[in-house]
This record gives C-alpha cells, sequence and structure tokens, in this order.
C-alpha cells in the first residue's frame, strides 16, 4: 500500500514539475547566471565577467529613464487605482437610499461589478489599440473632439513626450480599477453586519464607519493589491509595446524595463545584458514587494 | 439590521424620538437621498467611461477609415460589413485558429497535470510536499520579463520556436503556479469521507481521483477553467517572442495597427479588434461570477 502510495505521488507530480521546471525554473535560474556574463545570445561561446554588466547598467542613460518611467508608474498606479476602487466600493457598499448606515448597497451593484470588470477580460493589445486610436492627436480624433466641444484645447497625448506616461499610466488605471472593486467589494460584503449596527448604535455616519471600521478591516487585501500593483507596473510590457509610438517613444518618454530587455536581448544581440536588466528588475519586485508588507504592517483583525 | 432600517423608514412617528433627534435625522435622509444621487452619478460616470471605449470600437468596425478618424463620435453613412471581411484577408483567421489551438490543447493540459499535482499536494504527506507546494505558488510572484531571454533559447534548443506545442507547454509551464494554488486549496476543502469509502471499495490511488475527486471538484475547476481560457487567450508577451512566424490572435492586432498606420485600413483593424474581443466578452458575460470569483481569489488570501 505505501510503495503504491509513492508511486502513485511521483506519477502524479513528475510530469507538472518537469514541465515547471524546464520552462519556468530553469529560464530564472539560467538569468542570474547569464547577467554575469556578455553573452550575445547568438555566439555558443561566452566569458564570465563578473559585475561588468550592472556597473554598466548605472550608466546606460536609457536604462535609467526606463527605470524611473516605471518608477513613476509604481509610485501613481497603484495609488490612483486603489484610491478610486476604495471609493467605488465604498459607493457601492453605503451610498445606498435609507438609513442603514454601511449597510445598504446603492440599487444595479451588479451592473456596476459587470461593467467596471470587463477591461480585466479583455487582452492588453485589444485595450492598447482602442485607446490608441482615441488619443489620435489630430483635432478630430475621439479625445481630442470630445474635448474641444466641451471647451478645453486638443493635445497631442501619446504624441507629447510630456504626456505620453501619463496616458500610458490612465490606460493602466482604467483597465485595473474594475478588478480592485470587484475584490475589495468581496472583502467588505465577509465582515460581519454587527460590526456595522454596532457603528451605527455608537452614532457613526457613513463617512466616519468607511474610514474606522472598513478600511482598517480591509487592510490585508489593501495591502496584498498594494503588491500585485507594484509588481504589474514594474512587469508592464504589452501596453507600452502596442500603444506607443516607437515603442517607448516619444523620445523614449515611455520607456521602460521590459522594453529595454526585449531590445537588448532580442534585437541588440546582448542577451547576457538584458539578463542583468531582468535580476535588477527581479530585485526591484523583492525590495517592494517587502517594503510593502513590512511598512504597511499593521495588527491582523480576525472576525 | 433591515428590519431595524424598515421600522425607521415607516415607523418614526409612533417612534416619538426627542425633537431634536428627529429634526437630525430627517436632515440625514434628506443627505442620504443626496449620497444615493451622487453614488449613482460617479457610478455610472465610471462605466460609460469604461463602456464608451467599446462600444465605440464596435462602431468603429463597421465605419470607413475616413469616418473613424474624420467624425469619431458619428454613426457611419452606411454599414461597411467589408471591413471583417478584409480583416479576415490580413490573417486575422488564421490568428484565431492558431489562438484557439493553442487554447485548447493549453487549458485542456493545464488542467488535467494542474489539478493532478494539486490534489497530491492537498492530501498526501510525503517529504518535501510543502517545498514543492510553496515552488509552484513563488511562481506567481516572478517577473516574466527576467526569464524571458533565457525561455527563449530553452525553447528555441527544444526546437519548438513557432509551433503549436511550444506554445502549449510554455502556456501549461506558466498557467500552473495560480492553478495549483486555486485547486489546491480547493482539494483541502472537500470531504475525505467519500474518498474513503471509495478506497474500502477497492479503487485506487488514481481511480479516487479521476472518479471521485475530479467531480467532486467541478466547481473549482470551472472556475479556474474560465480563468485560463481567457488568461491564455489574452496571452501577448509569451508568443510575442516564442512564435513570432504563428501569431496568435493577440499579437496578430498588436501586427495591424502596426501596419495600419502605413496602409490605413482602419476598418478593418477595428473588425479584427471585434473578432478578438466578443468571444471573449460572451464568455465573460456567460459566466461572470465564476469569472470574477477566479479572478480574485487568488488575490484574497
Amino acid at each position: 500500500m505505501r510503495h503504491g502510495q509513492y508511486r502513485f505521488i511521483v506519477g502524479f507530480l513528475v510530469l507538472p514539475l518537469a514541465l515547471y521546471a524546464i520552462f519556468v525554473i530553469s529560464p530564472f535560474v539560467q538569468a542570474f547566471y547569464y547577467s554575469l556574463t556578455n553573452w550575445t545570445g547568438v555566439s555558443p561561446q561566452f566569458d564570465f565577467i563578473g559585475l561588468q554588466n550592472f556597473q554598466t547598467l548605472t550608466q546606460d542613460s536609457l536604462f535609467l529613464r526606463a527605470v524611473r518611467n516605471n518608477l513613476v508608474l509604481l509610485v501613481g498606479m497603484p495609488l490612483t487605482v486603489i484610491l478610486l476602487a476604495l471609493f467605488y466600493a465604498f459607493l457601492l457598499n453605503v451610498g445606498g437610499a435609507g438609513s442603514g448606515v454601511g449597510v445598504r448597497g446603492v440599487r444595479g451593484s451588479g451592473f456596476y461589478k459587470l461593467a467596471f470588470f470587463i477591461p480585466q477580460v479583455l487582452s492588453v493589445p485589444v485595450i492598447a489599440v482602442i485607446w490608441a486610436v482615441m488619443l489620435d492627436p489630430t483635432p478630430t480624433g475621439l479625445v481630442n473632439s470630445a474635448a474641444r466641444r466641451v471647451g478645453f484645447g486638443g493635445s497631442g497625448w501619446l504624441a507629447d513626450p510630456n504626456l505620453a506616461l501619463y496616458c500610458v499610466l490612465w490606460v493602466l488605471v482604467w483597465g485595473s480599477v474594475g478588478f480592485y472593486l470587484v475584490l475589495f467589494n468581496a472583502a467588505m460584503s465577509s465582515i460581519p453586519r454587527d460590526i456595522y449596527e454596532a457603528a451605527v448604535i455608537d452614532g457613526a455616519g457613513r463617512v466616519a464607519t468607511f474610514f474606522r471600521v472598513t478600511v482598517p478591516l480591509l487592510w490585508d487585501t489593501i495591502q496584498t493589491s498594494w503588491v500585485y500593483l507594484a509588481i504589474l507596473a514594474l512587469d508592464v510590457y504589452a501596453l507600452v509595446a502596442v500603444m506607443t509610438p516607437g515603442p517607448g517613444g516619444p523620445a523614449n518618454a515611455t520607456q521602460v524595463i521590459s522594453l529595454q530587455i526585449a531590445q537588448n536581448g532580442f534585437q541588440f544581440g546582448r542577451a547576457g545584458y538584458a539578463s542583468a536588466m531582468g535580476v535588477v528588475l527581479f530585485f526591484f519586485t523583492l525590495i517592494i514587494a517587502a517594503i510593502m508588507l513590512r511598512a504597511t504592517r499593521r495588527q491582523r483583525i480576525e472576525y | 439590521m433591515a428590519v431595524t432600517t424598515r421600522t425607521d423608514d415607516a415607523g418614526t412617528p409612533t417612534a416619538t424620538p426627542p425633537r431634536q433627534a428627529g429634526d437630525g435625522r430627517r436632515a440625514g435622509r434628506a443627505g442620504d437621498a443626496g449620497v444615493n444621487v451622487l453614488s449613482h452619478v460617479v457610478l455610472i460616470g465610471w462605466s460609460v467611461m469604461v463602456l464608451v471605449p467599446f462600444a465605440w470600437a464596435l462602431l468603429a468596425s463597421v465605419k470607413t477609415s475616413g469616418e473613424i478618424f474624420g467624425s469619431p463620435w458619428s454613426l457611419p453613412e452606411s454599414f461597411q460589413w467589408s471591413n471583417f471581411a478584409s480583416a479576415w484577408d490580413k490573417g486575422v483567421g488564421q490568428y484565431l485558429l492558431n489562438s484557439v489551438i493553442v487554447v485548447t490543447g493549453g487549458v485542456v493540459l493545464t488542467m488535467l497535470l494542474g489539478s493532478m499535482a494539486a490534489y497530491v499536494l492537498a492530501r498526501y504527506r510525503f517529504p518535501g510536499n510543502r517545498f514543492v507546494f510553496y515552488l509552484f505558488a513563488a511562481g506567481m510572484m516572478f517577473p516574466v520579463f527576467l526569464a524571458i531571454v533565457p525561455l527563449f533559447f530553452v525553447v528555441q534548443n527544444l526546437g519548438m520556436l513557432s509551433t503549436y506545442q511550444g506554445l502549449i507547454l510554455v502556456y501549461v509551464a506558466y498557467s500552473l503556479p495560480f492553478t495549483v494554488f486555486f485547486m489546491h486549496a480547493f482539494f483541502k476543502t472537500l470531504p475525505t469521507s467519500v474518498a474513503e469509502a471509495a478506497f474500502m471499495d477497492g479503487c485506487s490511488h488514481a481511480g479516487v481521483f479521476f472518479r471521485v475527486m475530479l467531480p467532486m471538484a467541478k466547481p473549482g475547476l470551472l472556475s479556474i477553467g474560465i480563468f485560463n481560457v481567457i488568461g491564455q487567450f489574452n496571452q501577448f508577451v509569451l508568443p510575442q517572442f516564442l512564435s513570432p512566424e504563428k501569431p496568435v490572435l493577440a499579437q496578430g492586432i498588436a501586427t495591424l495597427l502596426a501596419s495600419q498606420r502605413y496602409e490605413g485600413d482602419w476598418g478593418a483593424l477595428f473588425a479584427a479588434l471585434t473578432i478578438a474581443m466578443v468571444p471573449v466578452v460572451v464568455v465573460y458575460l456567460l459566466f461572470y461570477r465564476q469569472v470574477q470569483a477566479g479572478l480574485t481569489s487568488g488575490t484574497l488570501k
């Protein structure tokens, strides 16, 4: 029996583990190794050059530009998404008619959740194409003509080096809010009602209930969301690659790390150097996850 | 609480609260109505912001290029159904076929291998169990771009660049972490008694899995299955680098955008976009509870 059991365990694990090892783990490990070499990706020969790639990285103005842009997204995107999603979840949950504070949701909340979530199920290229065309810089572009009708001047949007990165930021936010709204909403509806009743009896209004009861109870979820959004902001590729001119333009205004990795690794024949960028990206991810989980740690509330 | 609210609404006179409190309550109710209306205004505002781009893209698929850019807000003079034909001529049919083949193979294999691994990890104790589980779980956190350059060469060395089997295997490998994580939690919650009864009747370990546990796990399989269908159908980064010569639909869309900057057949581009959007949106509308539950459950824990 026991023997048969081990055979069964091995039999069930061997295929999934083998695939995972070949296509996921081994490339991750190799990336660390190649980051210490001058491998071109073409020739089978390469030298071990220590940390030289990383030294070069600190002088690479294009890469530094990409890092700076990623940092802008990293700061702006999670903050905006979480605030908007929390705000909408708040409205969904406590904006209802009637005097039950924090208890009644608005009518039609099902529809709102259904609608807000849609960008999440569509592929990034689809979203990128739609926004690229809507933000057409000519005066007759969709957004420009709408802006003109309400009295604003047009803009170059993605063609404007000062605005392009914020357009990318906006599309990221636009696409992510629905997911986090649904997430926060699910977490909110698992908060027991008697906590709200107690708050009402104590005379707390909608706003006080939200900030003093709901947000502290959601803290765990908010924290996790922050880490996920940060990873998303660091790993952004498809949106920039499809939507921006160049890609990464205009004038490298939307250059990001992933784009640099793809260019160096596949176009410039600098696979080792690109791997070093990947390692930097990895450590950014690690550091940010650690900081977020540490800095925002609070007493976990069980209910 | 609902009861309290109702008596509150109907029975304020009989409750005869002190006058001041009553005044406060009346003001509060007016405020409530205001908050309610304002909530709807804001929520409808964002819904419009989300839905208008998609509606506009659908409409653009039957407009001429001149109309898309010249009069973006107006309805087309006549419906240009030929846009769909020219999108098809530009290879959208082939891209769609590639996507369907890869996603079908990818999802079937992901579900099979993922639930096998999850089941063993959730239900059997053996040395290294935790390690294997965390190895899978860690895959959810790593940035794909760390691996993409070496991954390209791994797939190249296997002679699998731009092949269906190459993409399928890579999709499966990158879908395993979340699938294992999700199904692991699901198998943990299933009762042990049914499996024990099956063992008593002489069923083998594999037999219990395929005949007892897998059927019991159907709700979980449905959720994660739909999640994988949507996720793999929308995959762009992996095929972009690993399958340049056999593009899937998401890649095809990106390529079409790039070529329309020269060709200028924007109607065809939006027809292609519609072909890419409609199946996913239909699946989403049919299963949106499972989709939302599946997508958010990984983050909630």
